[in-house]
């Protein structure tokens, strides 16, 4: 069963998503500071971790197409070597393709060099000069496996464990679990720069578990949520006018009907207004230093990865369970060097300051940061006409990297051949970091389900295993 | 009372509680069923595959059965069962320590009492036939309208509990006109209603006659329909393209408003095109199955197209979870892997084909169109092949060859579709899939039922033949599934409250008589849907009033006694349509294509494939929410904000859920905001002698009833305090611009005021 059945009110809670307001005794009037110490117990009791966690928050940062391994952690000495050269039939054999038909694919050696860093000597090609100063902050997955090929699948697959649409996302599954910390914003929120996702929300969507999950996309522009402003020609001065009327009358009927329901329902009004309050600030990066807004690369306060990196520091600053990045397109089918060169310099320096940055302000220690694509590239080359050469999609060995949050750092886990095709030790499979993040988080991933159509559904499906080597 | 006496007193107590406990007689259906199916199922039940020690706990032979036999009936202490379950040694204890699910105390109490009262099986409710109970008795015979309540007030009085007065006139007839069209009553309803009220004893049932009668109950229980047939107008997955399946929406609507009985609205959906004398519309039903998400046209994209049609007829019909046994044998219920797929090869066989509503003449004219553009345009390449991109441009021929393909073109007619099922259009043979995967087909299987279910009728074995079998005589698990969703719309918790799970795990009926006897009194009396609508409404637990009872809260806080309706928040096309229409915005018309309603930028934005949001002209922008066009992928933010279904899976219940983002669409979204504006407008041109009658007209428009004295105190402070905002009203010099400040300064106050009474609680619910 959920966590949430512990409590003896889990049905309003569920229902209500804001707090456990059916505890409150009828009558007991509808004093806003009663109201929070009521959600502050229910939320106390409600969402308790299954055992002592190591994070208490995420960032994710979701690069989406595939980033190609090779030319960001793959150093693969061979494959430049063979150059050129058919892939063997034994490994073709073994291989899947989304795109390439050719009979005998060649490999592909990278252009790009690479060089060794930090104590920890991980390998990182000259396209990410800036995460080469933190490797000793990552513990980098170089075997990283998926199910799914197309990208629409598998995007739906690393962030709901599973093929179909319509599942709850991993940012969902965490706010069921463990609710929000926030008093001011969702606990979900959802960043895009460049491309968006393919599966839109069906990324970050609550699916069946409570609409209070779900993830909320901030928009570009003046309108970071949808409605936050009054509308056009309403002053300020009106809206509170009109939000306190509300409240009256709401707080008249209810002492007729008794329905803990319209308590909340006032509540949602007062979280609504504070979100009108807090989340203009809270996504205002000209109120960072100019040092800040420069480590980050923020050129101004147009929409950027860079902008939506510092934002995710703000929003975790304030509260938020899960801040999910969506950047790309990493999907470099041709064009490959070119394309992988910009992606690299669009992300490259923004991820290394939010590690740094989460360092310095004591955040990281309890913040954990994820980063990766739906799946990897492969090791042969796909030719199109008149376009430089790419890679393919490749879902039996790609790189991801962790930060924060209780990992142990400045490890590589997982060997991959000679060519990077197949993993030689240790292979993590998406269901297996999803249960590695819900541990660090402490959540069981097997005892985190939720009933629905008659099954008790959880993030990991039937599979998942904690990956020990992971965590400190 | 001393010390000892207290003491001696509690032991007494104990005691004759702990006698009591043990006398009392063991329900194996209500207490040790759910026990053996949490605790022994995984590992001794249904699933042969992961079945251990050779031993079945969810069959009465394998329970008893004779070789080692685990219960000797009457003695506890000898069956092997409860040796094992209190061994010592945690190696042979059961359930095993590693198990997910252990018992309790309790639990092996209660096992060990069953077997010592002698271990009576039982067959699992939901599978027996509809049992006839004898009616119940009541004492307070006045309060009964129909058997509906006598089955509610025995239990009350069982429990020496008493049902809620009735409700308030004006929240009732709210209450009927929302759960019956799905809008408020108008002020001309109002005031029909209460002159009836007035001079007739039957005005209910008088104003039940003219709600049934009405196109919006079509409309308001064809979109709780929709849901369970997890409608939608695109396609789902990455391209989710459109799709024109409105026609079975409209086929949805006509045949609830023309009372089509229910066993004749299933057959016609599952089969309408293997009917004889079939028309277009039964074969527009079938669109029932096809509203599956579908991944264009690979063979595993098909597969999983058909799993959820044969999912969906589990979930709707049977209420099981027939999907568990997709990739293995049913862990907690009687169905196997091979009947799942079973009851797939049913639906198997046939392919969806869009039928286009054209007479054949039409079809042929534009066949010959089409063949004739395709000519005209291999003659055109042709033409320009030794010609260059810039030639083609300037070149008299090949411009006057483009040209006339374009008015060709131009004049080939599009006609109105739908997706139908066509039988026999594929041949295929259905086998099983090992642990569910495609590429790994197992044992070949013929259509067929569940066992645990009654017989298929000898003779073929088509989907018609299903779809009759889902509706006939024999079959229980349809007609209490199907008015069990009913009562859950209309008392907000089913008399089962898990409205999609039936079986093992599901919860028991709080009421099993009742639930029989309003299955049987619909299935057995023709089906008919507004028959069973009647019964509902006319009943005095249904009128009664919804407001919570202190008394009730400690021993019935979830309201599983129906000792009160319950307050329900409207389902999110709901609140749409009551704030259009309380503000006089909209649009009554029925059916036809969806429409696009406002919507915020940048919703579409990037999809795979692109997908037009242009909002519709003139009254199409303010039609009900149902008829809002549904992209799977980027459904409308404002459906989505208020828990619509995804249109995924079937939805047989909604998720009711209350957020921020919530309060912000119905503060500042410019649908509500423009409904407001509308409001004021329609208030300010009303004739009212004072304020004070302007505010109570708003309150009776949006609430159905007239505010109390508070209340209005608090609607004409709040105009007070935006009028004082907006500066002073009063007129110094009398000219014409001074004129229209203060026009709009009363419009601001009374748009304020409207804002309000569309974002109160009471607005939002249905009392």
């Amino acid at each position: 069963m959920g966590i949430q059945s512990k409590t003896p009110n889990r049905r309003q809670f569920v229902r209500t998503g804001l707090a456990g307001l059916a505890a409150l005794p009828f009558g007991s009037g509808f004093n806003t500071d009663s109201l929070a110490d009521e959600f502050a117990q229910a939320s106390r009791f409600g969402h308790q971790p299954h055992f002592a966690a190591r994070a208490k928050r995420v960032i994710f940062l979701f690069m989406l197409g595939g980033p190609s391994q090779y030319e960001l952690f793959e150093n693969k000495p061979k494959l430049r070597e063979w150059d050129g050269q058919p892939i063997s039939a034994d490994l073709l054999a073994k291989m899947k393709f989304a795109q390439i038909t050719e009979q005998r694919p060649s490999l592909l050696g990278t252009h790009v060099k690479f060089g060794r860093y930090g104590e920890s000597g991980a390998e990182v090609s000259e396209l990410l000069p800036h995460t080469a100063r933190i490797v000793d902050e990552l513990a980098i997955i170089k075997t990283m496996q998926t199910d799914e090929i197309p990208h629409h699948p598998a995007e739906v697959f690393l962030h709901t464990g599973t093929r179909m649409f319509g599942r709850p996302s991993l940012g969902a599954w965490i706010n069921y679990g463990l609710g929000s910390e926030s008093a001011d914003l969702p606990g979900y929120l959802v960043l895009q720069s460049g491309m968006r996702p393919r599966t839109k929300g069906s990324i970050y969507t609550s699916g069946f578990l409570s609409a209070t999950c779900q993830g909320v996309p901030l928009r570009d522009g003046a309108e970071p949520i949808l409605n936050l402003a009054p509308p056009a020609g309403r002053s300020a001065e009106d809206q509170r006018e009109v939000i306190e009327a509300i409240r009256r009358l709401n707080s008249l009927r209810g002492a007729l009907t008794n329905d803990p329901e319209t308590v909340s329902r006032n509540q949602a009004y007062q979280l609504a207004e504070r979100l009108s309050g807090t989340a203009a600030e809270a996504i205002d990066v000209g109120r960072e230093s100019a040092a800040t807004l420069a480590a980050y690369g923020v050129q101004s306060n147009q929409p950027s990865f860079a902008r939506n990196c510092l934002l995710a520091r703000r929003l975790i600053e304030r509260g938020v369970r899960f801040v999910h990045l969506c950047h790309g397109d990493w999907d470099h089918h041709s064009h490959l060097r070119q394309g992988i060169a910009s992606q690299a310099f669009q992300t490259d320096q923004a991820c290394a300051a939010l590690i740094h940055d989460l360092k310095q302000r004591g955040l990281l220690d309890d913040t954990l940061v994820v980063w990766g694509g739906e799946f990897g590239r492969t090791a042969v080359g796909q030719k199109t006409a008149n376009a430089d050469v790419g890679r393919d999609h490749q879902i039996s060995a790609f790189t991801m990297w962790l930060a924060g949050g209780g990992i142990r750092a400045g490890q590589t886990v997982g060997e991959t051949d000679e060519l990077g095709c197949f993993p030689v030790t240790k292979s993590v499979h998406v269901h297996d970091l999803h249960a590695t993040m819900l541990h660090l988080l402490g959540l069981d991933h097997k005892r985190l389900t939720h009933r629905f159509q008659g099954r008790d559904f959880r993030l990991t499906d039937v599979a998942g295993q904690v990956v020990p080597e992971l965590i400190a | 009372m001393n010390q000892t006496t207290y003491i001696l007193l509690v032991i007494i107590s104990l005691a004759v509680g702990e006698r009591a406990r043990t006398a009392l007689a063991v329900d194996f259906n209500a207490e040790v069923r759910p026990i053996l199916s949490r605790a022994c199922f995984p590992c001794h039940g249904p699933d042969g595959a992961a079945r251990q020690g050779e031993l079945r706990l969810d069959t009465r032979e394998g329970a008893f059965r004779t070789g080692k036999p685990v219960i000797m009936p009457g003695n506890s202490a000898k069956s092997l069962m409860m040796q094992r379950i209190h061994h010592n040694d945690p190696q042979f204890r059961m359930p095993p320590t590693e198990a997910k699910q252990q018992l309790t105390h309790r639990d092996r109490e209660t096992l060990a009492r069953w077997i010592d009262q002698g271990a009576v099986w039982g067959e699992h409710w939901s599978f027996l036939p509809l049992q006839r109970s004898p009616m119940p008795r009541v004492r307070r015979g006045d309060w009964s309208r129909n058997p509906i309540d006598d089955f509610v007030l025995a239990r009350l009085e069982a429990l020496r509990q008493s049902p809620s007065a009735p409700a308030d006139r004006h929240v009732l007839l709210r209450r009927m006109t929302l759960d019956l069209m799905g809008l408020p009553p108008t002020l001309v309803a109002q005031a029909e209603f209460f002159a009836d009220d007035h001079d007739r004893p039957d005005a209910q049932e008088r104003l039940v006659d003219r709600l049934l009668a009405s196109p919006h109950f079509g409309e308001r229980w064809g979109r709780h329909w929709l849901d369970a047939a997890r409608y939608a107008d695109s396609g789902g997955f990455e391209g989710d393209p459109p799709r024109s399946v409105w026609k079975y929406r409209d086929w949805v609507l006509n045949a609830i408003n023309g009372d089509l009985p229910f066993d004749q609205f299933v057959i016609h959906q599952l089969a309408g095109d293997l009917l004889p004398n079939r028309s277009s519309d039964d074969q527009v039903a079938t669109g029932f199955l096809l509203n599956s998400q579908q991944d264009g046209g690979s063979e595993p994209a098909r597969l999983d197209a058909v799993v959820d049609r044969t999912n969906t007829i589990g979930t709707v019909f049977l209420g099981l979870t027939i999907g568990c046994a997709q990739c293995h044998s049913h862990k907690f219920d009687p169905i196997t892997q091979h009947e799942y797929y079973g009851l797939f090869a049913f639906i198997n066989g046939a392919d969806e084909v869009k039928h286009e509503f054209a007479s054949p003449e039409q079809l042929t004219r534009r066949d010959a169109l089409v063949a004739q553009v395709a000519a005209l345009t291999v003659e055109r390449t042709e033409y320009g092949a030794k010609l260059s991109a810039e030639q083609r441009k300037i070149d008299p021929g090949y411009q006057e060859r483009t040209e006339t393909i374009e008015q060709l073109n131009r004049r080939i007619p599009t006609f109105e579709s739908a997706l139908i099922l066509q039988a026999g259009s594929a041949d295929r043979v259905t086998t099983t899939f090992v642990r569910g995967e495609y590429a790994r087909p197992g044992e070949s299987v013929l259509p067929g039922v569940p066992q645990v279910l009654p017989p298929l009728p000898e003779g073929p074995r088509t989907r018609l033949e299903m779809a009759r079998w889902l509706v006939s005589a024999e079959q229980p698990l349809t007609p209490r599934v199907t008015v069990n969703r009913v009562w859950q719309q209309l008392f907000g918790r089913g008399l089962v409250e898990t409205e999609n799970d039936f079986g093992n795990q599901g919860t028991r009926p709080t009421d099993p008589a009742l639930l029989d006897w309003l299955a049987a009194d619909f299935s057995r009396e023709g089906w008919g849907f507004k028959r069973l609508m009647r019964r509902m409404l006319e009943s005095s637990a249904y009128r009664q009033s919804s407001y919570r009872r202190l008394d009730l809260e400690e021993t019935d806080p979830e309201n599983r006694l129906f000792a009160r309706q319950a307050r329900l928040r409207l389902e999110a096309e709901l609140i749409r349509d009551t704030a259009l229409s309380v503000s006089g915005l909209l649009s009554t018309r029925l059916g036809g294509p969806s429409v696009f309603p406002f919507q915020h930028d940048g919703i579409m934005i990037n999809r795979a494939t692109s997908a037009p949001w242009t909002i519709s002209p003139g009254e199409d922008r303010y039609r009900r929410g149902l008829y809002t066009h549904y992209w799977r992928l980027t459904p409308h933010p404002q459906l989505q904000t208020f828990d619509a279904p995804d249109s995924m899976t079937a939805c047989t219940r909604r998720q009711t859920s209350n957020t921020p983002l919530q309060a912000l669409t119905l503060l500042n979204d410019p649908t509500f905001t423009e409904a407001a504006e509308h409001l004021a407008r329609e208030l300010l041109a009303s004739e009212c002698s004072s304020e004070a009658a302007r505010v109570d007209l708003a309150v009776q428009l949006c609430l159905s009833r007239p505010p109390t004295d508070e209340e209005r105190t608090v609607l004409r402070e709040l105009l007070r305090r935006i009028r004082r905002g907006t500066g002073d009203a009063t007129p110094t010099s009398g000219s014409q611009s001074d004129v229209t400040l203060v026009e709009a300064n009363e419009r601001t106050a009374w748009t304020e005021l409207a804002r309000t009474l569309l974002n109160l609680e009471e607005f939002l619910v249905r009392e």
